[in-house]
């Protein structure tokens, strides 16, 4: 035993102690099929009514009462207009709402899952968990990268499934290629390790987990709306197109899309644009979260 | 004799003052079962958290297996195990998965970690629930798993915080019996905390009595009782007679060791209490003063605890249960 913990050397270790962790996490994630179905019923919802809604009258955030009192000629006279909006942002591409928004959601689902992150560690902090992994003799580094890890795992096959139900509901799919897909699929990854790093550090920072639900509900609905996920930003007023301009999720959104919607359509640019930014949001989140953890796991 | 944990003069002061440990020095030997013994409160599960490197010591000195366990924290780690106050088995993880994330913790090969689990879930009779999440599990089997998971990496030293709080009576009788077949089967050393006079007679080789965060006592369960010089008389009595003392009442003889005054209640210690009792009852008697009661008390930790903190640990415990779990519940929050 002694003998082959010298012989392994600490980096390999370290690997073994995040895998162990991740599992974990992952395996405490599918015992709890209830709590994967409820994550996924709010995008799905959003989906559900705004998507397919607005299909079917084009018309959008006009109240239902007002939408029924129109003359079909002036609904189907918005929805072009819309269209014809979603075609100017994206050049020729054919994007109907409905696969505008799906997309969005698998941005969506990756930000919750990275939300949850804080509250999975909060939960072990709470239960004492905690405690068990810090009288044992892993690098404190592993458990918050494990915890992110999970998250990131959870965020890929979440949207996976988002994007699997959207499907068959009438999601067009218009694959640009391999590499394209690749690099969206890597700006999701980012976008959850940052968002999970950033929630770790207010989890160890926050100390009461009352604090952290209050961060975690104070975040998910503004970053929502000041995002492009369910409006293009053309569509915004200008002082919102300017917070979504600082919002990861735009980027995360307009990554995916894209990918995924924009066919032949799709501009490198722009991806590579999006990816810079992810990265560069993941690089400073995940330096601050490795401080925090730093100072506070060392408790007094 | 070797010295598995030495502590001087070790003080915690929790940020907001509170004086939890106050320089408390005590040593533990290798391969004994070492009890801390205190109510609540009294700074227990702060020296265990100080050992077992979760919080660091505001001033003072401690030692684990040689190692100190604020520069060389991580060798302390390797070499503890921790059953903590609170159990924390994972309850959306079965029994098995549970213990297959403590033993890649520590770093057990795969094929040495899988018969160790499944020795150690025949061990505390787990075997059949291994494939169950752990949340179907009832206290008693909970405290087992936690167990089990402390024994797996082999540990040298295994800290116990409260081994059987909140467990009914026979549980409580399996847990030390799993807790004394350890110790015969491992060489390995014990330290415990309890608030259960019993459970510290009857498993630990030597006891420290804790109370605010200060040892009042240190010994063998039989050293601490035999301290007490014998038995002890207690007299309830209406009321001492107009300027008499209480030396002039139950003068300190051959036979009466020590006499003590606490409220209306004369303590006395003598060396046979049997003999000595009619004696005092017929001279108090004959002297005035009104008897109400009388009670013979034979040693146990019990009177040891009364002995040195002047309280009974059972009077300072009610509900204990009750006021640790509320506690428990302020504490997470507070964190
Ligand atoms: N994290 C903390 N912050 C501030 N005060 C604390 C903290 N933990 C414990 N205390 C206080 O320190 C004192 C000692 O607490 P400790 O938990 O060590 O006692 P204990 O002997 O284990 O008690 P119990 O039998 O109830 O478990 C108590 O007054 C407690 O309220
Ligand atoms: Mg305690």
């Amino acid at each position: 035993m002694r003998l082959e913990m010298m012989e392994k050397d600490s980096s390999g270790k370290v690997i073994t102690e995040i895998q162990v962790l991740t599992v974990r996490e992952l395996k405490k994630w599918l015992n709890k099929p209830y709590v994967v179905a409820m994550m996924l019923i709010q995008p799905l919802l959003w989906i559900a009514l705004f998507g397919k809604a607005f299909n079917l009258t084009g018309i959008f955030s006009i109240p239902p009462d007002l939408l029924k009192n129109l003359p079909p000629y002036v609904t189907q006279q918005i929805q072009t207009m819309f269209n014809g909006i979603l075609s100017r942002l994206f050049g020729n591409a054919q994007i109907d709402y409905f696969s505008y928004m799906a997309i969005g959601m698998m941005a969506v689902i990756s930000l919750f899952a990275g939300l949850q992150t804080g509250m999975s560690l909060s939960w072990d902090r709470r239960l004492g968990y905690l405690n068990k992994l810090l009288v044992s003799p892993i690098s404190r580094g592993s458990i918050i990268v494990s915890k992110v890890l999970g998250g990131t795992v959870k965020a890929l096959v979440q949207s996976l499934i988002i994007l699997l139900i959207a499907l068959p509901f009438g999601l067009k799919l218009e694959i640009a290629g391999l590499w394209q897909v690749l690099a969206a699929l890597l700006g999701l990854v980012l976008f959850a390790i940052g968002i999970g790093t950033l929630m770790i550090s207010i989890t160890l920072k926050a100390k009461s987990w009352e604090t952290q639900m209050t961060v975690m509900n104070l975040l998910n609905l503004p970053l929502m709306f000041a995002s492009n996920v369910l409006v293009p930003l053309a569509m915004m007023p200008d002082w919102l197109q300017v917070v979504a301009k600082f919002n990861p999720l735009t980027y995360t959104a307009d990554i995916l899309r894209q990918a995924l919607l924009m066919g032949t359509e799709a501009s490198t640019s722009a991806i590579l644009k999006d990816l810079g930014i992810l990265t560069l949001t993941a690089a400073i989140l995940l330096t601050v979260g490795v401080f925090v953890a730093g100072k506070t796991l060392r408790k007094d | 004799m070797m010295e598995d944990v030495v502590v001087e003069n070790l003080w915690k002061i929790y940020p907001g003052g509170i004086q939890a440990v106050k320089g408390i020095s005590f040593t533990v030997h290798h391969g004994e079962i070492f009890s801390l013994l205190g109510p609540n409160g009294a700074g227990k599960t702060t020296t265990i958290s100080i050992l077992t490197t979760l919080i660091k010591p505001t001033k003072g000195k401690a030692l684990v297996g040689g190692f100190d366990v604020e520069k060389e924290a991580k060798r302390v780690r390797e070499i503890i195990g921790l059953v903590p106050q609170d159990i924390v088995v994972d309850d959306d993880l079965t029994g098995w998965d549970n213990l297959m994330v403590q033993a890649a913790l520590y770093h057990i090969p795969k094929s040495v970690a899988r018969k160790r689990a499944e020795d150690l879930l025949e061990f505390m009779d787990l075997k059949e629930f291994a494939n169950k999440k752990a949340e179907n599990y009832s206290g008693g089997m909970r405290r087992r798993l936690e167990l089990a998971a402390a024994l797996l990496h082999r540990p040298k030293i295994l800290f116990l915080d409260e081994p059987t709080l909140g467990l009914d009576v026979q549980v409580r009788t399996a847990v030390w019996d799993y807790i004394n077949r350890i110790r015969k089967e491992e060489d390995m050393t014990l330290i415990m905390t309890t608030h259960y006079m019993e459970e510290a007679d009857k498993l630990s080789d030597r006891v420290a009595i804790i109370d605010y965060g200060e040892i009042k006592a240190l010994g063998s369960p039989k050293e601490l009782k035999d301290s007490l010089g014998g038995d002890i008389i207690e007299v309830e009595v209406e009321a001492l007679p107009e300027g008499s003392s209480l030396e002039s009442l139950i003068p300190v003889n051959g036979m009466v060791k020590e006499v003590k005054l606490r409220g209306n209640v004369i303590r006395i210690k003598t060396a046979e209490g049997e003999k000595a009792l009619p004696n005092i009852v017929i001279s108090l008697s004959s002297k005035g003063v009104t008897v109400k009661s009388v009670n013979l008390i034979k040693p146990s930790l019990d009177e040891v605890f009364m002995e040195f903190t002047g309280k009974r640990i059972r009077e300072s415990e009610v509900s204990k249960e009750e006021v640790f779990k509320e506690r428990a519940i302020m504490r997470r929050r507070a964190r």
